[in-house]
Order: C-alpha cells, then structure tokens, then sequence
C-alpha cells in the first residue's frame, strides 16, 4: 500500500504510520505535510493556560527546555516573552520551522487584546522562523480582532462523512470476533446514531458499550455471524434505548453496563433529569412563589391580584401596547427585595413575622440558584433579583401548598 | 461557625456558650444563693449536654454511614476498572467517575457529612482527596490553586501581586504540576519498602489502591460553583484522565437535574455519573426526635409549647437539624440557668441526693411551684401543714414525688409509641403521621379527651384489646403538667426560645432606639432608673414618632436642641439654653442620616427642608 504523503524530509515507512493514525485525513494531511516539513513544534491547549504566563511557560519550554522558562518573570507581558524568545533564539537558531499549535483557540478571544494579534504576528516580533497554527471549531471570521493583524491561511477540515465514519469505526475491530461482524455491527450503530451524533469519540464510546449485547445472541449460539438481519434485529432497539439514557448521560455507562448484565430491561433506573423534585421550608416556598410571580408579573397589576377590592379590572383596561406577547417567553424580568416581601405577606396563609430567617431564606434561594441577585452581593440597599426558575417547578412548588398560582399569573389571566 | 447559606442573613459570632453560662451564673449566685449549687447545677447541665451531644454523633454517623459507604464502594469500583485493560475499556472514553450525592438543601448541615466522608475516604480509598467550596473558586485558576494546594500541600504561584515571591518551593498553577507530582509520588510510594508506614495486611488489601490511588476531589455546593469554571475545569481534568485518575464527588442542594443545567452535553459526557442520594430531612429529624426527644434517658424535657416553636422553625424556616440541637441546647442551657430546682433535673440517684441538699429557699421555691400547690389543695388537713412548715418533711416527700416522676416518664414512652404505632396504620392519619405530632398531642391536654382519639378508638372498635390500650392511655398518657414538680424537668419558656433562634431584626431596632437602657447598661443609674442622656439617634427617633408624613427639618433641629441641653442639665434660664450651636448641628445630621441608613425616614422631592417618614406606630 503506498501512502498519499510523501515529503523529502520523511521515511516513507513513517508517513505511513501517520497516515494509518488519522485515517479518512489523508488529504488534510498531506497539505499540511507538504506545506511544513519536519517540526519542532509547541502543542498549547488554550483551555488549559488560564494564564497568559503558562502559555509563555509551555512555549520556551518545548523549543528551549526548562531553564530557558524559568528567566520568566512573575506575570510576564508580552514584551518580557518576544524578549526572551528573541535572547534564546539568538544562542540556538531555528535549523527549521517552529510550530506553535493552540488548541480550542477560540478560548484566545477571551485572552489579553494584544495577545491574538501579537501571535498572528509572532514570527515579525521575535525574529525567528516560526509559525503559529490555530485549532478551533468556529470559523475565522468570529474571532477576527479589530485591525493591524495578519490573516492566517484557512485550512478547512471538512466533517468525517457516513462512509469515513464507518471505515474508522471499523478499525477497531474486537481481537474475538472477525472484521466482518464488526463493520456490520459498525453499520447498525451508525444507523442509529448518525442523524444525532457525530462526534468519533462519542460513536466509539457507544460502540464499546453496546458490543457485548450485540453478541449476546453469538455466545448464546442463537444466531450464526451471518444472520445480520436477527443480529440487527435483536439490538436495534437496544441502541434505540441507549440514545435515550446513556447516550444524553441520563444514565451513566457504568450503570448502564450494569442494567444490561442484570437485564433489567423494565428501567426501574430513573435518569437524572427524573430527579426534579426539591424539598423546601414552607415560608420558602411561598417566598418562591412570590418571587416568580415578582418576576414574571407587571408590577402595575400587583394591585388587580393582590388587593382585595381592586373593582373590575380586566386585562385589556392594562395591556400595553408592547406587552402583548407573552412575559413567559420574554423570561423573567427583575423585581426589588420591597415587591418581594410585599407578595409574599400577601400569598402566605398565615400572619408571618418578618424574623431574620425570612431574609436568610432569600439568601439561601439565591445561593441553591433558584434566584438570581442581580443586583452587585455589596449593594445593601434595595436588592434586586430575578426569578430562574420555570413554570413546570414553581407549579410542582405551588401544588404542595395548595397554592392555584396559575390564577395569579397575568399570562394566564 | 460556617456562614453560608440558610444562616447567611446576619450572623452574629457569640462567644462560646460555655463562657457565657459561667458569668451569667456567677453574677446569679451572688444575688440568690451561695455558689456551690449553682456550680453544680452548671456541672449537672454541661454533662447532661455532652450525653446528649455523644448520643447524636452516633446518630449523625449511623444515619450517614450507608450512603457513606456506598460513595466508597463506589470510589473504589472505580479507582478497580480503571486497571483493567480488555478491549472494552480501551475502547471506552476515558470518562472521568463522579458522584452526585444529593444532601438537601440546608447547605450548612452538610459540612459534617463531607468532612466524615474526607476522613473516610483518606482513611480507605486513597491519600490524595481535597474539597473546594464555591466561594473560593470564583475563576478557574483559583479553583485550580485550591485543588494543587490541597492535594500537594504546597504554595501555589498564581501570579497574584500581592503574593510576594518569598516562597521558593511555590510551583506553577496547572494540572500538568499536579500530573508530575503524582506520577512522582505513585513512583516514589510503589518503590518504597512496604510495610513501612503501614502493617504488611492492609498493604495487601488495598494493593491496587496503593499503586494508582484516586485522586479525588469534593465540590461541596456544586450550584455555587459558576457553570463556566466548572465547565472549563472538567475539560481540562479530562486531558489529563489518562495520566491522572481523577475522581469528583459534586454535593447538590436541589436536585440532580441540576448537572445538566450547568454542564452542556459536551462536558457532561465526559463524567460518569452515578446518583446518590441521602435520607431527607424530615426524616433525619424524626430520628433525631425519637432518640434524643422520646426517651426516659434524658431527665431533661421541652413542653409542648417549645417543641412547637422547634419544630415549626425546622418545617418553616430552614430544615437544618444542626439548628433544631441547637435549639434543644439552649433550652437546655435556659433550663438550667433559670430553674434553681433545675437541681433535681438528673439520674435518679443523684437527684433523691439533691433533694437532700436542697436550702431552704430551695423549698420555698418548691412550696410555690403550681403544681407543687394543686398537690398539696389534694392532701389531708394535717399533711397540708406539715408540707408548708416541716422543711425535713417536705424533703421526703420530695424524693417520693421524683421517683413519681421518672415512673411517668418510663411508662410514657413505650405507651405513646405503642398508641403511635396503632392510630397511623388508620386512614387518614387521625392522630398524625408522625409520633411528633402525637407527642404535641399529648403534651398539651389529655389526650383521651381529643375527638381525633375517640374517632380514632371507635375505628379500631372491634379488636378487643381496645379498651387495654385505652387503660393504658388514660393511666400513662396524662400531660406532663398534672405531674407534680414536672417544673424540675421540663422547659416551658417558648417564648425565649423563640425569640432566640428566630429573631426579629426590625422589633430589636425599635428596642433599641426607644428604650436604649435594654442593650446600655451604662444608662441605667444605680437606682435602676433610665439616665436622661440618651444616644442622639435616640432622641431624635423619639421625636421624629411626634410627627406626621413630612417632617420639617428645622422644627427637628430645635426640638433636638431642647432636649439635649435639656438632658445635659443646661439651666433652663439660661441665655444659651436650647440654642444650635455647631456641635449640636452636627450631631444632629448625623443622627438624621443615621435613621435614614436605617429606613425610617428619607428625603423627599415634595418640599426640600422636610424628610419623609417610612414607618407608622409602635412596631
């Protein structure tokens, strides 16, 4: 088998190797060999460098080893950085290219301003035969700095296609069991799975999952490697379950390996999200309650729900002209601590004193995320906050009260 | 103390109650005894409490002990499967192992569960365990710094100025560090000699552990954590799964749900989630309740009416149990401080002692108790005297209604369960659901005079051991009231209670202001009447209740002039009398802002010389 890359500065053998590595990349690859040659390269995960200090760090150690790292100073500029590359370029010289590889450079926006620009531009800075090679999965155009900087080389990786897919899945082969039944094994998972997933390491994943179920019917000595057909038929809605558990993390893979040893098909396994449920104090509650009515209410019809004898108020007397869609599908908006409280004495059944613990539950609800302070924690003064949670939990809230708070909500009135 | 969440409103950091206690007892026997039995009614308390205090550290360790062991069984599977290497789990996503372990959401009670579990952990699963709390981790890189700081116990450089380079050992903020570390460390650990540190058996067992121990990491308020940090550390952790085995544990206050909230698919599919959930609260309580509440083993009892005010701030308020102790704590510590015939409030033996011992105001004491009186209305003429003026007497008899009263409480119990345990079978639970509520029941009025009961008796009607239970009921179910002394043992003062644990910020500001002499003690004149001289805020609080909605600043001033030359003892003739001078202006303005910091007044754009005022009446 002759590879698709060949460069002078290479053993055959070895691009080879690679091209055994990266299959269904072959293209991709060979652009990039034969734009690059042999590299001494730095591989910086931008996820990782939280500071911009550590991806100096990472760079003058892989091009000139520990000691060279250590002259940083404390919280390095970038003026230090181009400095230093430029010192220990002058003691050894680039005999190649220099790679800088950053992954998930998209995260570089976040970074100093001055940073994208200054590695767009690196090799005009320190001087020396460098390049810098920018992963990221959105495209340029997002993450273009205002002016002065160079335009890299865009070198799109299309998305594997089915058929790529299928061939590198294969390749996995299970040591037991033959090439044949795993490509078609291959085949049934990706007819599942392709509409909704795909992400190699994911389809991988899910392959090693589900193999065993798979030939469940081989070692049982049911079925013969050839019936495809009763093979597919006994996992297809298998798969079908996984991507509705295991696939979303509704169940964990190592609890769902464990259902198909028990064989507990009937799913007494609730997933995560069936754990919405929430125990609270009962002044909490109601001050959830108020809170999402605060929230999700005009302030000027407080007094239509909450006043006892407010007269015949219908909706259409106070329906403004931009308040006809629904305050559901703007989202909440924010209400002060004194509308709160005043909803609240009003909702509770009972005469409630305004003891130190009322407010400490506020606090409390903002710290478990079921409101939002959106005003700054210093400011003591009239404190705002938003309502964050939706219709279906503060409902659930309101039943275990007795609480009819669809009746109090101006969506629905 | 922690300072987070349910307790975040004020917090107020008071000295031991220990401290408290010695003085306030000290300052007690000055005025009505002499010192010994006061010292030992402290003694008596303090051991009572620590009985009490062992008793539920056992309970808290039994009650979190199986979902404990289950997070360590767990962790061990784990840190097991990941040694494997068939083509499987080679195949696998190297998915990093997480425990969702849902607590309840009283935050503050959950510090005792993570730190048994850290104990556990490091004492079974694997040296290597830190937890990081929300608070310190608002960016990544702190999170970073408290997780390398944690698990290699070193400085961590995080680039910070204020952090001067004085420590040399300090290594750089990444988990590439924490990588090499513990690549060096499970190198350094598997060469050296076994049996060193440990005895030869257990580094058998826990061999596997040994050589690749878990590292794992406790994130205590997995809501407080910001969802981009969180995000950002566990695609970062996940680089590194390969090298270092890392395992989370994520503590929930709400729900489960709450994961995929904060995590996008991306990232949660790098976790393998298990769910593990612990006992509600409720249900911790009535264990609590049933071990420490309902049972003769503590001489020391709450009435009806501070059970309420206990019970109500746990359903009502904040479901910590850690609150509910405390609350029996200060009962307690009030019991004793306030009762002198606290005394007798001990074993039997050494109360039948005390009785002994008790002074003769102690009898005095005992002569007025209520229930002590309605006793004696019921005894012939001659005993009635005895009991009022035959101190020896009144000491025997004494002893004998004791040890009445601890036969009530050992028959009660078992009589009230067993009622318990027949009525919540029935539809409708008519006396309850829980034994709490029949407890209340029972310890309000007689129970068998309750509709609730009768309905309830009638239902069970055709068994025939209805009328035994019902004997049973009406011989040893009576309120603790109709027991004569019951005052020895039982606390009744809910309204103390309550103003403790629940406390009203607003009344407390009013106190303040208009009688400053109840938080001053230096107002107070050797007399014991109230020194004219009062704080400025006070004086002005004072007058500002005189007026309507507006007030007109200056008439203020002038009034706040009068009374203070007024209270400096000025002579009224004098010339400068009630005249604003600098000072008194300045005073003035700042007692005006300070009310207006306050909330009770503020500016107004209807007339610029007047304020507002923001509250109406006494409250």
């Amino acid at each position: 088998m002759t590879g698709v890359l060949h460069h002078p500065g290479y053993a055959d053998e070895k691009l080879q190797r690679v091209e055994q590595l990266i299959p269904c990349r072959e293209l991709q690859a060979g652009m990039l060999v034969s734009l690059m040659g042999q590299l001494p390269h730095a591989a910086v995960s931008c996820v990782e460098c939280v500071s911009a200090a550590l991806l100096y760090e990472r760079v003058l150690t892989s091009f000139f080893g520990r000691s060279a790292a250590s002259f940083l100073p404390r919280s390095p500029s970038l003026s230090e950085f181009v400095r230093l590359y430029r010192h220990q370029r002058s003691q050894s010289p680039a005999e190649q290219t220099r790679y800088i590889v950053m992954e998930k450079a998209e995260l570089l926006r976040d970074a100093d301003a001055n940073l994208l620009p200054a590695l767009l531009r690196l090799q005009e800075l320190v001087d020396d035969n460098i390049t810098v090679i920018l992963l990221s999965e959105i495209v340029w155009e997002k993450f273009r700095p205002n002016t002065g900087c160079f335009e890299p080389l865009l070198l799109h990786f299309p998305d594997y296609s089915k058929g790529e897919l299928q061939q590198i899945l294969s390749t996995d082969s299970h040591p037991s069991y033959s090439a044949e039944l795993y490509s078609s094994y291959i085949n049934i998972l990706l007819g599942v799975f392709y509409s909704v997933c795909r992400d190699l390491r994911e389809l991988r994943h899910l392959a090693a999952l589900n193999f065993n179920k798979f030939c469940e019917p081989l070692t049982e000595g049911k079925v013969k490697e050839t019936e495809t057909h009763k093979l597919w038929r006994n996992i297809e809605p298998h798969l079908k379950k996984a991507m509705q558990t295991v696939y979303i993390r509704e169940v964990s893979s190592l609890q769902w390996e464990q259902m198909q040893q028990t064989e507990d098909e009937g799913g007494a396994l609730r997933g995560l999200s069936a754990h919405t449920h929430v125990e609270l104090p009962y002044y909490s509650k109601f001050l959830l309650i108020a809170a999402y009515l605060a929230s999700y209410n005009p302030a000027r019809t407080d007094k239509r729900f909450f006043v006892k004898h407010h007269g015949k108020i219908r909706k259409t007397n106070f329906l403004k002209k931009n308040e006809k869609t629904s305050n559901h599908l703007l989202g909440p908006k924010p209400f002060a601590l004194d509308r709160l409280l005043a909803i609240f004495y009003s909702v509770v059944d009972s005469r409630v004193a305004p003891t130190a613990s009322i407010f400490s539950q506020i606090s409390s609800l903002v710290t478990l995320q079921l409101l939002t302070q959106i005003s700054h924690t210093d400011q003591l003064d009239a404190p705002k906050y938003k309502c964050s949670i939706s219709l279906d939990f503060i409902s659930a809230v309101s039943r275990t009260v007795n609480f009819d708070i669809v009746k109090y909500l101006y969506d629905f009135l | 103390m922690s300072t987070s969440s349910v307790s975040k409103g004020c917090f107020v950091f008071k000295p031991s109650s220990k401290k408290r206690k010695t003085r306030s007892l000290g300052e007690t026997c000055v005025n009505v005894e002499n010192k010994k039995p006061s010292e030992r009614r402290f003694k008596l308390c303090e051991d009572l409490w620590n009985k009490i205090k062992a008793e539920t550290e056992v309970l808290q360790e039994e009650l979190n002990k199986k979902i404990l062991d289950s997070l360590l069984d767990f962790a061990k599977k784990c840190s097991t499967t990941r040694q494997h290497c068939d083509w499987a789990s080679k195949m696998r996503a190297n998915e990093i192992p997480t425990a969702a372990l849902v607590l309840g959401v009283n935050v503050p009670d959950h510090d005792m569960t993570f730190q048994s579990l850290f104990d556990l952990l490091k004492h079974s699963v694997t040296p290597h365990v830190v937890s990081v709390q929300a608070k310190e981790c608002g960016v990544l890189k702190h999170l970073l710094k408290r997780v390398l700081e944690g698990l290699m116990d070193v400085a961590v450089d995080d680039d910070d100025e204020e952090e001067m380079e004085q420590n040399p050992r300090s290594v750089h903020c990444s988990l590439s560090t924490l990588s090499d570390w513990y690549t060096a460390k499970t190198k350094k650990s598997s060469s050296a000699t076994p049996g060193k540190k440990r005895n030869v058996q257990d580094e058998d067992e826990h061999h596997h552990h040994h050589q690749t121990p878990p590292v794992v990491i406790i994130f205590k308020d997995l809501e407080g954590f910001n969802p981009r940090v969180l995000q950002d550390f566990i695609s970062i952790c996940s680089r590194y799964i390969d090298r270092l085995p890392l395992m989370f544990i994520f503590g929930i206050a709400t729900s489960p749900s709450t994961v995929q909230h904060m995590l996008p698919h991306s990232v949660s599919s790098l976790l393998c989630i298990e769910l593990f959930q612990s006992l509600s609260c409720t249900q911790h309580l009535a264990t609590v309740i049933d071990k420490l509440i309902l049972t003769a083993q503590f001489p020391f009892k709450l009435n009806g009416k501070v059970m309420q005010v206990l019970i109500s701030i746990f359903l009502y308020h904040d479901f910590s149990v850690r609150n509910f102790i405390k609350g029996l704590q200060l009962a307690l510590l009030e019991h004793f401080h306030s009762q002198p015939l606290s005394i007798l409030c001990c074993k039997k033996k050494e109360a039948l002692l005390n009785v002994t011992l008790l002074s003769g105001r102690d009898l005095e004491t005992v002569r007025q108790l209520p229930s002590f009186i309605r006793f004696v209305e019921k005894q012939e003429a001659g005993e009635q005297v005895k009991l009022m003026t035959d101190d020896d007497h009144l000491k025997e008899a004494c002893q004998k209604l004791i040890k009445d009263l601890r036969k009530y409480h050992k028959s009660y119990y078992p009589v009230l369960r067993c009622l318990h345990t027949l009525t919540s079978l029935l539809p409708r639970y008519p006396l309850g659901k829980q034994i709490r509520e029949l407890h209340l029941i029972c310890l309000e009025k007689n129970v068998w005079e309750n509709e609730d009961y009768q309905s309830a008796m009638n239902i069970v009607n055709q068994f025939k051991f209805v009328e035994f239970i019902d004997g049973l009921v009406t011989c040893h179910l009576p309120p603790p009231e109709s027991q004569t002394l019951y005052e020895v043992c039982y606390y009744s003062s809910s309204a103390t209670v309550r103003r403790h644990l629940n406390a009203t910020p607003r009344t407390s500001i009013q106190t303040a202001l208009s009688s400053p002499c109840f938080y001053l003690q230096s107002l107070k004149n050797e007399d014991g009447t109230v020194s004219n001289s009062a704080p400025d805020i006070c004086i002005a609080y004072k007058l500002h209740l005189e007026c309507g909605r507006l007030i007109n600043l200056y008439d203020w001033l002038e009034a706040y002039a009068t009374v203070v030359s007024a209270a400096e003892g000025q002579d009224p003739d004098c010339d400068t009398f009630g005249k604003v001078d600098d000072v008194k202006h300045a005073r003035f303005i700042r007692s005006v802002s300070e009310l207006e910091f306050l909330g009770f007044i503020k500016s107004t754009r209807q007339k610029t010389d007047h304020v507002a005022r923001l509250t109406w009446g006494g409250c």
